[in-house]
């Protein structure tokens, strides 16, 4: 039997009636057309299709959408502000953080959760925190820079703000 | 891939919890959902029900009863390294939480999941052992307690009953002058414990007065290490006494082999791993 769920994703609530066994990257990549996650591997060990639900980092494709009812997602596609890229998607450009691209929305996703709980990581402190995501091209060498890009750019504009 | 379909409630309540279980004999309850729902996904479960206890708001949480410290079935692995009493009291938690899977897995998947899925390469039923946990689970006949030596009963089986609910997990407080550490070979693809220790140690005028070793991956169930314990209780915990100790540490496992790791070597694993863990733990309980 479908159930009802409402959940609001990138700041956009929407109303569905879902079976409950659809997983949640289904529910966004099929339902909401929001293809920016990826489905990688499918047996929750690829992060590829990693979002922000209610704050965290979660594995999308092993949250049922029934259990994200009521819950504030946020995906790849909700990352940049106002036509500005997030840091974080800078620091992949810049850095060079990616070179077939199908891991890096779930890189980001884990990378935010990480940022959010620890601004200043060691490099070891990223590794660690990237243990779920995985890269067939870069050898991580580059994504890794690119968090630490976006650590300083964030841990910088928050020092601006408050230093105002 | 799709889970096969099932039906899904969503409880509010232990009681209701309870209830349901009794309804849909053939359901699974989920929590965090990241044991049960691969296997799903995989087929290899494929329950005709499930009943959803994420927002039963009395299982989540921890709590400072005193002499224990109380932790909800549905806390996540993220829930209990934020938490400060875990750490303070019994950082042995917090070592195993932060080697639990990812960043995504310690998110989502919870303390009582991994009790009563025991699966076997699971890190927490080790943790549980080494700490005198108890299990609190409410069935039709109301609840019951169950020590952690007695509810891994084999692989991915546990002394609840079909139709009981895990609610609480209860650690004692450790007294004294103690120490506890966690020691893990981790699978390089999975993450799982190839082998991992789990070892608390109280030491009395210098002499280890209790000492409780728990080991997870090396057999078919989370087991106590009680030859190993034996041996050392009442020593002086030197290096060498520690070493002979920890050379029962495969003794009365039934040892899993697999083409990664063989019998011989998870009985090796386990040898060495128990020696770490507990040189540690001493070193803990000295300061």
């Amino acid at each position: 039997m479908k159930q009802q769920i409402t959940v609001t994703v990138n700041g956009v609530q929407y109303t569905s009636e879902v079976e409950p066994r659809l997983l949640l990257v289904h529910y966004l990549r099929d339902v909401l057309n929001l293809t920016g996650t990826h489905v990688g591997c499918d047996t929750s060990q690829c992060g590829a299709c990693t979002v922000i639900m209610n704050g965290s980092a979660v594995k999308s494709c092993t949250v049922l959408a029934v259990q994200a009812d009521g819950a504030e997602i946020t995906t790849i596609e909700g990352l940049a502000k106002d036509g500005q890229l997030h840091p974080l998607q800078e620091g992949f450009w810049e850095m060079h953080g990616l070179q077939c691209g199908f891991c890096t929305p779930g890189m980001i996703m884990t990378a935010y959760d990480l940022l959010q709980k620890n601004p200043n990581p060691t490099e070891e402190e990223i590794r660690h925190g990237l243990e779920g995501n995985l890269c067939r091209c870069t050898g991580y060498q580059n994504i890794v820079r690119s968090i630490q890009y976006a650590a300083d750019k964030m841990r910088g504009a928050a020092a601006a703000a408050g230093g105002e | 891939m799709y889970p096969a379909a099932f039906e899904y409630y969503r409880a509010t309540s232990v009681p209701e919890v309870v209830q349901l279980l009794q309804q849909h004999p053939d359901g699974k309850i989920l929590a965090g959902g990241h044991s049960l729902l691969p296997m799903m996904k995989l087929r290899l479960a494929e329950p005709a029900a499930l009943i959803d206890i994420g927002r039963v708001p009395d299982l989540n949480g921890i709590q400072d009863a005193g002499d224990s410290i109380v932790v909800g079935a549905t806390t996540t692995y993220w829930n209990l390294l934020q938490s400060d009493v875990i750490r303070q009291s019994l950082p042995l938690i917090t070592e195993a939480a932060n080697v639990v899977g990812d960043i995504q897995v310690r998110n989502r998947g919870t303390l009582g999941g991994a009790m009563a899925h025991a699966d076997p390469a699971a890190d927490m039923p080790a943790v549980a052992l080494a700490l005198d946990a108890s299990m609190k689970v409410v069935g039709p006949n109301g609840e019951r307690t169950i020590p952690a030596s007695e509810f891994f009963v084999d692989m991915f089986t546990t002394a609840l009953s079909p139709d009981e609910v895990l609610t609480q997990i209860i650690f004692p407080k450790p007294q004294g002058t103690s120490g506890q550490a966690y020691e893990k070979f981790a699978h390089p693809a999975s993450g799982y414990a190839v082998v991992g220790v789990a070892a608390f140690v109280t030491l009395d005028g210098g002499k280890v007065q209790t000492v409780r070793v728990g080991i997870t991956g090396a057999g078919t169930v989370a087991k106590r290490a009680s030859a190993v314990e034996q041996a050392l209780a009442g020593q002086e915990p030197t290096e060498q006494a520690i070493e002979s100790a920890a050379a029962h540490a495969a003794e009365g496992l039934e040892l899993n082999g697999d083409i990664f790791a063989s019998e011989e070597y998870r009985a090796h694993l386990a040898r060495v791993f128990t020696q770490r863990a507990l040189s540690r733990a001493v070193a803990a309980a000295r300061g």
